[in-house]
């Protein structure tokens, strides 16, 4: 997305640092809203997290507080083509968890009681029913929860679009931008990038991905965090008959599996074990060893998996908290800083629904959706402050 | 301190000599093929109970077929020999491997990959009709198979292989319709210095030519192929000939049943990507390569590279690199290693690379071609993407090189991960970019090198 000509300096309302989904879509959003934006990534938009994801656009299993957030974002996934003018291969054909053990499929009973008062409505089958309803499915599922209204899209081009997008409507969108400094004056955050550009906002979002750590740490705000490299692989495309996604509701890392059919026909799959990161290097160590662990656990859910080829396999880097929740919302310590990263590997979903509620932020300092889970200031040391 | 693990991957020309000079040396390498007879390409063996002679099966080269597969049946006792063993992914420091359905861990203390080549190809309109096949696969089906392709098939390409093949078909009893070469007179002469370097392998050339000419067989050159013909009949999708253009621009068709596609070879370099050995662009053959000094030494510590997979030399430097990177990899271990040897196999291979320069000058892979295919001339056949789809990706979509190519219109991301495509594709985009090519990258690997069976019934360590 090279711009026709780049700008060495530049002013605008808000500057987002980092173009995977969060900054591409907060982009898009914000010139919505009116605000100038300055979209700076480092190597080309969506080509981390945000395009290497499984693509599961899943509400349900989430951490309640967060179902508004997902609930929005998944209201927009339902409106892009008329938004950003491409559907980015979104196909709401439901998302399936299923259960083998029975105190798992205790929780997801629990669960489907509990996202109700948030407007999420699940569908529960046991035993000989999960089958019947979905015959892919092993017959030694314990109990399936259906959630009919999720789905899944193709991540390689989700953010991308929304980076065009945003540019069609007018957001400076730079590609080859690494920012490598930014410090405040009075009134403006100054940001300087490794070809000695220079951008000046009032606003500034860190939507910096795994990368985003060391950027609130500078501003004061450090917190554990931990980047991983979950693995993926997809199989040789076969007759499409897999609608709905299908995750395996284990508590237990190994076993949590996933897998999804795409139309042209391949599955897609991932979980289980997750690699580690080479931040600097911008790798994603992957163990193929893990691809073959994950095998089993597949056949588990979907017996026919034994029957495929597996074509390749990948992973890609995500940043991790403590409490496996992102960090979103504004700054605790500097006025007109925002963050939007660390989703845990459950953002690809929330990414539309970020941008919007970002972009209420950046432009009126507040939005409907709740946001004090995500706060950074819940990691604040006291001793530092 | 115990005996180093060396692995050896491919039982080809290459692999096979490299095993044996480590044998030599008192070494007991682990060879590993997918293939469940050694040989490798050019001396692949039939099925047990056929019983065609070496001499009708090899032609030319069958004295050293015999000499290679009796060398290996001599050095059985000495090494740990796997066959239908795909070498697959890479684990820390071990080789992934699978075997009927089993997957094992190697770990070694260096590895020689003599993974060898497939065809490259060059798209054209209608190359994916049944009945169109590479020329090594119409080669293959002949020497494994005692098969045809058709009973009039076309030979279209270049490379020596184009003449080869078409001549082993006419010596079977099939006559080729035609043999249609992308490359003019003119550039072949540009050639001549360096294939004149093997002039056996030259004259074995112009008899088979000859040969062809003489029972009648049409050889064009600087042709340009415009589309391979199905029958007209909407039902049979099998090919009716082919229509091309004469090096003055006029129209031809000619008529056949079945067609060999190839414009010479491409290395097969995903292990050495996935083991992260440097690669750099290699203006001849227009392609990424792993850089190797002149004995197959990659950038990294104890990983070589010999034969075919390492750049087209063909069979007889196959030997001889195989060797030699044995003998480099055994002086790495700090064996002793005779110097003379290493000088006399760096010599032979002198002449070898002035010859590759030949072949490539003379015989280049037509890529201007890639930048004139029609939009819906399909490059990717894995995944049934089009050359208007990857000029969609170069535009609009403003992907800069393959990879993001890739992401965007699936090019390249099916069964071969861009092992056919990916030189095509890469041109394609290069071209509708009006970038050079070294600039659209290359498509990146990664495991399984080849299909893996989802269904693995043990892992062994
Ligand atoms: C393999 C995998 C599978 C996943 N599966 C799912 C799923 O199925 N469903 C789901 O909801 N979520 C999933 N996730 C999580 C989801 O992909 C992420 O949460 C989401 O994409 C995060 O988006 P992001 O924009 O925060 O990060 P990224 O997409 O990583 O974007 C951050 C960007 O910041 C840029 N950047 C970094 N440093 C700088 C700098 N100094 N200057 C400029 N730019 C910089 C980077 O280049 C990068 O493009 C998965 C994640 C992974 C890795
Ligand atoms: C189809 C074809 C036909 C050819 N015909 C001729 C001919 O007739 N005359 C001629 O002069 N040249 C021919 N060539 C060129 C020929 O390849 C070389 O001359 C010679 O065979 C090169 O020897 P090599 O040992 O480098 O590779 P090869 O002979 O190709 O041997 C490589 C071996 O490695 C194995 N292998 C590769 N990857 C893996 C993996 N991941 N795991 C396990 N095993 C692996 C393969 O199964 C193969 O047996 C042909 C090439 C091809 C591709």
């Amino acid at each position: 997305m090279s711009q026709p000509v780049t700008p060495t300096t530049a002013r605008a309302d808000v500057i987002i640092v980092g173009g995977g989904l969060m900054g591409a879509a907060t982009a898009f959003f914000s010139r919505q809203r009116g605000l100038s934006v300055i979209l700076l990534e480092r190597d080309l938009v969506g080509q981390y997290a945000s395009g290497t994801n499984f693509g599961n656009v899943r509400r349900q299993g989430r951490f309640l507080p967060q179902l508004p957030l997902a609930n929005r974002s998944r209201v927009i996934w339902g409106r892009l083509p008329e938004l950003i003018g491409e559907d980015v291969e979104f196909l709401p054909s439901g998302h399936v968890r299923v259960a083998f053990k029975q105190q798992d499929s205790a929780r997801l009973e629990q669960y489907a009681q509990d996202c109700k008062p948030y407007g999420l409505e699940l569908e529960l089958y046991s035993g000989r029913k999960a089958v019947e309803r979905f015959p892919m499915l092993s017959p030694d599922v314990d109990c399936a929860s259906f959630s009919p209204l999720d789905g899944h899209a193709n991540p390689r081009l989700a953010a991308p679009a929304f980076g065009r997008a945003a540019r069609r409507a007018g957001a400076t969108v730079l590609e080859g931008a690494e920012v490598t400094n930014i410090t405040r004056t009075s009134e403006d955050f100054v940001v300087e990038t490794a070809k000695s550009q220079r951008f000046t906002a009032p606003l500034l979002q860190i939507s910096s991905g795994a990368w985003a750590q060391k950027m609130a740490a500078a501003f004061g705000e450090n917190l554990p965090f931990t980047p991983k490299a979950p693995q993926m692989g997809v199989t040789e495309p076969v007759p499409y008959r897999i609608q709905p996604v299908i995750g395996y509701a284990s508590w237990v890392e190994e076993e949590g599996v996933y897998l999804r059919q795409v139309k042209r026909g391949n599955i897609i799959f991932g979980g289980g074990q997750r690699g580690t990161v080479d931040l600097v290097a911008k790798r994603a160590r992957l163990d193929p060893l893990n691809t073959v662990r994950q095998m089993p656990h597949l056949e588990r859910i979907l017996p026919d998996f034994a029957r495929l080829r597996v074509i390749r396999t990948w992973a890609g880097i995500e940043g991790y908290t403590e409490d496996d929740l992102p960090v979103m919302g504004p700054s605790a310590r500097i006025p007109g800083l925002y963050y939007a990263f660390g989703f845990c590997g459950h953002g690809f979903q929330l990414g539309p629904g970020v941008g919007a509620t970002m972009a209420d932020l950046l432009a009126t300092g507040q939005t409907e959706i709740p946001l004090a889970p995500f706060s950074i200031a819940r990691f604040a040391q006291p001793s530092a402050q | 301190m115990d005996k180093p693990v060396v692995i050896v991957v491919g039982a080809g020309p290459a692999g096979t000599r490299a095993a044996q000079t480590l044998a030599q040396a008192g070494l007991r390498p682990v060879v590993l093929d997918e293939n469940r007879l050694q040989g490798g390409q050019i001396y692949r063996r039939q099925p047990e109970n056929f019983s065609r002679p070496a001499s009708k099966l090899y032609g030319a080269s069958a004295r050293s077929a015999t000499a290679l597969h009796t060398a290996f049946e001599a050095l059985l006792p000495h090494i740990d020999y796997r066959p239908e063993t795909l070498a697959w992914g890479i684990s820390s420091n071990q080789l992934l491997t699978e075997h009927h359905q089993h997957v094992e861990t190697l770990p070694f203390d260096a590895m020689i990959i003599a993974a060898g080549a497939t065809d490259r190809i060059m798209p054209c309109p209608g190359w994916t009709l049944p009945g169109v096949f590479t020329l090594g696969g119409a080669q293959i089906a002949l020497k494994a198979q005692a098969c045809t392709i058709g009973a009039a098939p076309i030979f279209m390409g270049t490379g020596p292989l184009l003449y080869l093949v078409a001549w082993q078909y006419l010596r079977a009893g099939v006559k080729p319709r035609a043999v249609l070469d992308t490359s003019s007179f003119k550039t072949r002469m540009k050639g001549l210095s360096g294939l004149r370097h093997r002039p056996a392998i030259l004259a074995q050339g112009i008899r088979y030519m000859a040969d062809l000419l003489r029972t009648g067989v049409p050889l064009h050159a600087g042709i340009t192929p415009v589309r391979v013909e199905k029958q007209e009949n909407d039902t049979d999708l099998r090919v009716r000939g082919v229509t091309w253009r004469t090096a003055r621009g006029q129209l031809r068709h000619t008529e056949g049943d079945a067609v060999g596609i190839g414009y010479g070879l491409r290395s097969e370099t995903q292990l050495a990507d996935l083991l992260k050995c440097d690669f750099a662009f290699d203006a001849l053959s227009r392609q990424w390569l792993p850089v190797t000094d002149e004995d197959g030494a990659t950038s990294q510590k104890g990983i070589y590279l010999a034969g075919d997979g390492a750049g087209i030399r063909g069979a007889d430097a196959a030997e001889s690199a195989g060797e030699l990177a044995a003998l480099r990899c055994l002086a790495d271990l700090g064996r002793p290693v005779a110097q003379k040897e290493v000088e006399c196999l760096r010599d032979a291979l002198k002449p070898m690379n002035a010859f590759r320069h030949g072949l490539e000058t003379g015989f280049p892979w037509p890529w201007k071609n890639a930048a004139d295919l029609p939009d819906e001339t399909v490059i990717c056949r894995c995944e049934n993407v089009t050359a208007g789809d990857i000029r969609r990706a170069a535009g609009p979509l403003d992907a800069p090189e393959v990879n993001r190519a890739k992401a965007f219109v699936r090019v390249g991301m099916g069964r071969c991960q861009g092992r056919m495509c990916g030189l095509a594709g890469t041109e394609i985009l290069a071209a509708a970019r009006n970038i050079p090519i070294e600039e659209a990258g290359r498509i990146r690997s990664a495991a399984p090198v080849k299909p893996l069976p989802a269904k693995i019934r043990g892992i062994m360590t």
